[in-house]
């Protein structure tokens, strides 16, 4: 269907002012970030003189490089662990008959709605009390738990949609269970896994109540967390501040850059996939 | 927030296929023992971190406890008070102020854009919009926050704009004002989600057969007649998820009131789940704390179960 030329007016400036009013904040971001902190009262202003030694700065004063070891360790942990755990149960879920099926399903699918505070306080007192607080692994099993139920959700609806006759082909040709998952299924669902591990890559990257409950030592601390506390000690330094908020974001946000479609699709889509 | 109140967008759809397990198919009748293996690591985590845990927080609501010495049993006193104490009922009040903030003003938005360019899906350059419009989703909340804390500040854009436009007397410290704290929250929370809710309804516009239109454009319907007999209809999953997405996430609001205000000034700015964690980590009433955080989850138990209900039954 063809738009008239006045339609695509009108749709170019709605969008145009709607785009403006999503990215102002964050070009005064990118602009605070280059300014000489002497010169930056917290307005929007074009930088007269570009200075990146604010970055720097930000990182060394606010020992964002171990913050940001910290997420990658804490992220990377969540998201092959959620995957190798959804990947088997999605197939389960979606290809095996066994009884119970449905209401194990639900229950774990019913964790999308709970909020982190309905079981983070007692998750606080029971890692208390076996030594696991302020660990990797004390941010990671429970993010894990977490990201679980979008997606084995999410690996199930894919896994339901593979052609069930191949599937009846490699298992009359003698594949066990296993190997019909990671030989026949699994190659050819790397799209969709990889939807699922960017968003969860994303939630954990962003996550701020279980490092700011879980963790005390400094060296632990993810990014966000460390962002936190590095707004607290500069509370109207505008340039630093922006310039730690650009190094905390930056990583997911490259990584939207290029799997723009993905992210889109995964947030938006759990609803409209097949 | 950011977060997207990971994923509760599925729920609605989710709890419906659920329900309406898989018709038995042919070739898959024989029932599967191994499967249990296949699903027990996940459920073990499952259960372990999230699940367990959540039963204790129901467990510890009817108990009083600094976190230190032994609970006494404390009944229903601790969900009474979230209707009486003033300061819990102001924090769900809160919740409700945001929830117009974060959901009713983006859709509302939203749609009347999506009226107004309804076809633009089929735009060059689209694809480079919805990146941008999208954008505010995939940023971490605590750098949100950070932004919006210097935008809001004494000398920020906001205060800059209104003196640009000659309205300086209107200028203020925006997080430190007790009328306009909250709203000023809330106002963050549209600009996280309008975006979101334009690229969700522009997407499901591009959906509908075009010949609908040209059929309604022949009858000689006008732009409103076309889109409450046409797109609006279309529209309604995508309404739905939208909702359960802003609303959500107004009810989860943490992050943000955490570093922006933390809570205040005073009490103006608290909300459920920032009570839930002072009361539990910071003030000692973990009993207290507990309930409010098995209110909050019935609350988003009902309302995402209320919204799934205009979802319409034949998708999928």
């Amino acid at each position: 269907m063809r738009l008239t030329a006045r339609e695509k007016v009108v749709d170019y400036v709605v969008l145009s002012l709607f785009a403006l009013f999503a990215i102002v904040p964050l070009v005064g971001v990118i602009f605070s970030a280059v300014t000489p902190s002497s010169q930056n009262s917290g307005g929007f202003s074009l930088p007269t003189k570009i200075d990146l030694g604010n970055f720097g700065t930000a990182w060394s004063e606010g020992h964002f490089a171990g913050y940001m070891t910290s997420s990658l360790i804490v992220t990377l942990g969540v998201v092959v662990l959620t995957t190798v755990l959804a990947v088997l149960a999605g197939f389960a879920f979606a290809r095996l008959d066994f009884f119970g099926s449905g209401i194990l399903f639900f229950v774990m699918l019913a964790g999308l709605m709970l909020p982190a505070e309905a079981f983070i306080i007692p998750l606080y007192f029971n890692l208390r009390s076996v030594g696991l607080t302020d660990t990797y692994q004390s941010l990671i099993l429970p993010q894990t738990a977490q990201s679980l139920a979008f997606a084995i959700f999410w690996m199930r609806n894919q896994f339901r949609s593979f052609p069930g006759e191949i599937i009846e082909a490699a298992r009359i040709d003698g594949a066990r269970d296993l190997r019909v998952l990671w030989q026949v299924i699994v190659p050819p669902s790397i799209a969709p896994i990889m939807t699922m591990c960017v968003l969860v890559a994303m939630w954990t990257w962003n996550e701020f109540l279980m490092p700011l409950v879980l963790i005390t030592s400094e060296d632990r601390r993810t990014a966000p967390l460390g962002l936190a506390f590095f707004k607290g000690e500069h509370l109207t330094d505008y340039s630093l501040l922006s310039a730690a908020g650009i190094i905390v974001a930056l990583p997911i946000v490259v990584l939207y850059f290029f799997l723009q479609k993905r992210f889109i699709s995964g947030m938006l889509g759990g609803i409209s996939a097949k | 927030m950011t977060m997207t109140a990971r994923s509760s967008e599925t729920v609605t759809t989710a709890a419906r296929t659920a329900g309406a397990q898989r018709p038995a198919r042919p070739g898959r009748r024989r029932r599967s023992k191994v499967a249990y293996l296949y699903v027990l690591p996940a459920f073990v985590v499952f259960a372990a971190f999230l699940g367990w845990p959540f039963l204790q927080t129901i467990q510890y609501s009817f108990y009083n406890w600094d976190g230190l010495s032994p609970a006494t049993w404390a009944g229903f006193e601790n969900y009474l008070s979230v209707f009486v104490d003033p300061e819990l009922r102001g924090a769900f009040g809160h919740a409700l102020v945001l929830m117009v903030f974060y959901a009713v003003v983006p859709i509302l938005l939203a749609l009347f854009l999506t009226a107004l360019i309804s076809r633009a899906n089929a735009l060059r350059g689209m694809g480079a919009y919805r990146t941008i419009l999208f954008l505010p989703q995939v940023i971490a909340s605590v750098v949100v926050a950070t932004i919006w804390v210097s935008i809001y500040s004494q000398d920020g854009l906001l205060n800059e704009t209104l003196r640009l436009l000659g309205l300086g007397d209107l200028a203020r410290v925006w997080l430190g004002d007790y009328s306009f704290a909250l709203p000023a929250i809330g106002f963050v929370g549209t600009w996280l989600n309008i975006g979101l809710c334009l690229v969700l309804f522009l997407s499901g516009v591009g959906n509908i057969q075009p010949e609908l239109f040209e059929a309604a454009r022949l009858d000689g319907a006008g732009a409103a007649r076309e889109f409450f007999a046409i797109t609006l209809p279309a529209l309604r999953g995508q309404i739905a998820v939208a909702l359960t997405l802003t609303v959500v996430s107004a009810l989860k609001t943490f992050d943000l009131v955490y570093v922006t205000t933390g809570g205040g000034p005073g009490t103006s700015t608290t909300v459920p789940a920032f009570e839930a964690y002072n009361r539990a980590f910071n003030t000692g009433q973990v009993g207290s704390a507990a309930a409010v955080a098995v209110a909050l989850t019935a609350v988003i138990m009902v309302v995402t179960a209320l919204i799934s209900r205009i979802q319409p039954k034949d998708v999928q």
